[in-house]
């Protein structure tokens, strides 16, 4: 199919220097973006930490904080995995190397003009879209040439299928660029201001459709592609089902479309609307768990790597909390549940038991496996520092969502006791002083991941830098 | 048709492309096919592992 084919048994050069670019910064802004998000969680016990400043407000540090751990940490981390995979699974080197390059620029651009514009008070108030129009031009152009990039270096593949990863990635970043232009949509007033196309229901509808398949696409789809690629591969063993993952493939790009209004219950939204949303978030507990349990079946046979290899724990307790989630998540959809739930901390600590638990442990297993192999070193350099990020990982996760269960529920309780005559048992601030010791554990939980961050910070630069293995001998030995 | 026959008809045709999709990904013959594929994370290693080996 391909113009440059390499003789019989050499591999193809693959472009390994965009795949570390977007590595490297995958653990920056993985430190950058979480560090604000425990400024935050400070700030919401110490209000005064703002320091009476615009810029550190909680409503300017709150979008940056989501959209430098999603975009610019998940955004990265998918990029690398998108342009190693999409090589190593199709035999070939990625289609338009400057294009690659480009879209490693455009995206650091597109994340510095966050960082400077959300703090500046410059907003669009879209959640997960509140970069104003010029930035979203940008975005649209590094994302046209990701595309190009990708469906490019598929087209001229040396073999003759097209690994399943792949078709997540080409979903991710299809879907994408529709949510991202449909969403987007606006009137421009002045260099930084615009208005959106849409007005009303219409507005908060456009939004969650674009808003849930953020979640749906770029947290999911593309992070799924990501485990369908570094678990086999760290597992050792092809994946547990070819054909579940087909049909987890179809199913889950199907139903996840439609599951956006649930984040729009008792609202100005016709009831019909609300139940479709509710229904198809019930639906796609199915898919999430087929996608799950073929991750996790991966390993039957080879359970007992997970003693002694931190990287695939990662990979497979991140399928455990997406597994947990899909199943939050449909739950929080049943409208009489999200009576109780909706607006509490519940709905934070959800979102956190899929963005700490599966998608920022994926790519932290999914880091793990790639600069070694980027880099050329046998391993990681201290695999015991691994283990360690691994538990911090974990209990900073666990400590995060188990604070804002609690909260979440005694909020949802305290909003909705009535007294014997109609009036309210609590006010709102009772409410609020009930959930401090609640922060107080969140901004813990936070911290300890954090931590574990700087210490993956460590390690990498030690791996890169070629220091020699800490425990080369003794992992030689397991091996044995 | 009222909207109730338009949402049978739709439920109707998603249950088929669902089962097709499942008769297609399970039909025996594909079995070969995607053992194929399910190598493809593991064929860049057969050629460097060996130049390690040499």
């Amino acid at each position: 199919m391909s113009s440059n084919v390499t003789t019989a048994g050499d591999l193809p050069v693959y472009n390994t220097r965009v795949v570390k670019q977007f590595a490297i910064m995958t653990v920056v802004w993985g430190i950058v973006g979480m560090l604000v998000g425990v400024i935050l969680a400070a700030e919401l016990i110490w209000p005064d930490l703002n320091m009476q400043l615009p810029w550190f407000h909680f409503g300017r540090l709150r979008p940056l904080h989501t959209n430098a751990v999603v975009f610019a940490f998940g955004g990265c981390a998918l990029f690398a995995s998108v342009y190693h995979v999409v090589q190593r699974t199709c035999h070939t080197p990625l289609f338009c190397n400057w294009l690659a390059g480009f879209t490693f620029w455009g995206w650091q651009a597109v994340i510095v003009s966050a960082v400077i514009s959300l703090p500046l008070g410059m907003t669009s108030t879209k959640e997960y879209a509140e970069l104003e129009w010029p930035i979203d031009i940008a975005i649209t152009l590094v994302w046209v040439s990701f595309a190009v990039v990708f469906f490019g270096t598929v087209m001229k593949r040396t073999t003759s299928h097209i690994y399943v990863a792949n078709w997540f990635f080409g979903a991710f970043i299809i879907a994408v660029a529709v949510l991202h232009l449909g969403n987007s949509a606006a009137i421009p007033v002045t260099a930084m201001k615009s208005y959106s196309a849409y007005a009303g229901t219409i507005d908060a509808m456009v939004q969650w459709w674009y808003g849930h398949n953020a979640v749906g696409f770029f947290l999911t789809a593309g992070f799924l592609g990501m485990m369908y690629y570094f678990v086999p591969k760290q597992a050792g063993r092809p994946v547990y089902s070819y054909r579940l993952s087909i049909v987890h493939f179809w199913a889950l790009i199907a139903v996840y479309i439609w599951a956006g209004p649930h984040h729009l219950m008792y609202s100005a939204l016709p009831d019909w609307v609300q139940s479709l949303g509710m229904v198809m978030s019930l639906i796609l507990l199915a898919p999430s768990w087929g996608g799950m349990i073929n991750g996790m079946m991966t390993l039957s046979g080879a359970w007992h790597k997970l003693r002694y290899d931190p990287t695939l724990r990662f990979l497979v307790v991140s399928l455990s909390f997406y597994g947990m989630s899909t199943f939050e998540g449909p739950m929080m959809a049943i409208k009489t549940v999200n009576a109780l739930s909706h607006n509490t901390d519940w709905t934070i600590g959800h979102v956190h038991s899929g963005a700490l638990g599966w998608v920022a442990m994926v790519s932290i297993g999914m880091l793990y496996h790639l600069i070694p192999v980027l880099y050329k070193r046998s391993q990681m350099y201290s695999i015991q520092l691994i283990n360690l990020h691994f538990w911090l990982s974990t209990i900073g996760t666990v400590l995060y969502i188990a604070s804002m269960w609690v909260n979440g529920i005694a909020q949802g309780l305290m909003w909705r006791a009535f007294n014997t005559d109609g009036t309210l048992t609590y006010s709102f601030a009772e409410s609020i002083a009930a959930s401090y010791p609640g922060y107080y554990v969140r901004l813990f939980g936070g911290v300890i991941f954090l931590s574990g961050m700087l210490i993956m910070a460590y390690n990498v630069w030690r791996t890169i830098r070629g220091d020699e293995p800490k425990q080369a001998a003794s992992a030689e030995a397991q091996a044995a | 048709m009222d909207e109730g026959t338009l949402q049978g008809i739709g439920t109707v045709l998603t249950m088929v492309a669902f089962l097709g999709v499942c008769w297609w990904a399970f039909s025996g013959d594909k079995k070969k096919d995607f053992d194929e594929a399910a190598q493809l994370p593991f064929a860049d290693e057969k050629t460097s592992s060996q130049n390690k080996n040499k």
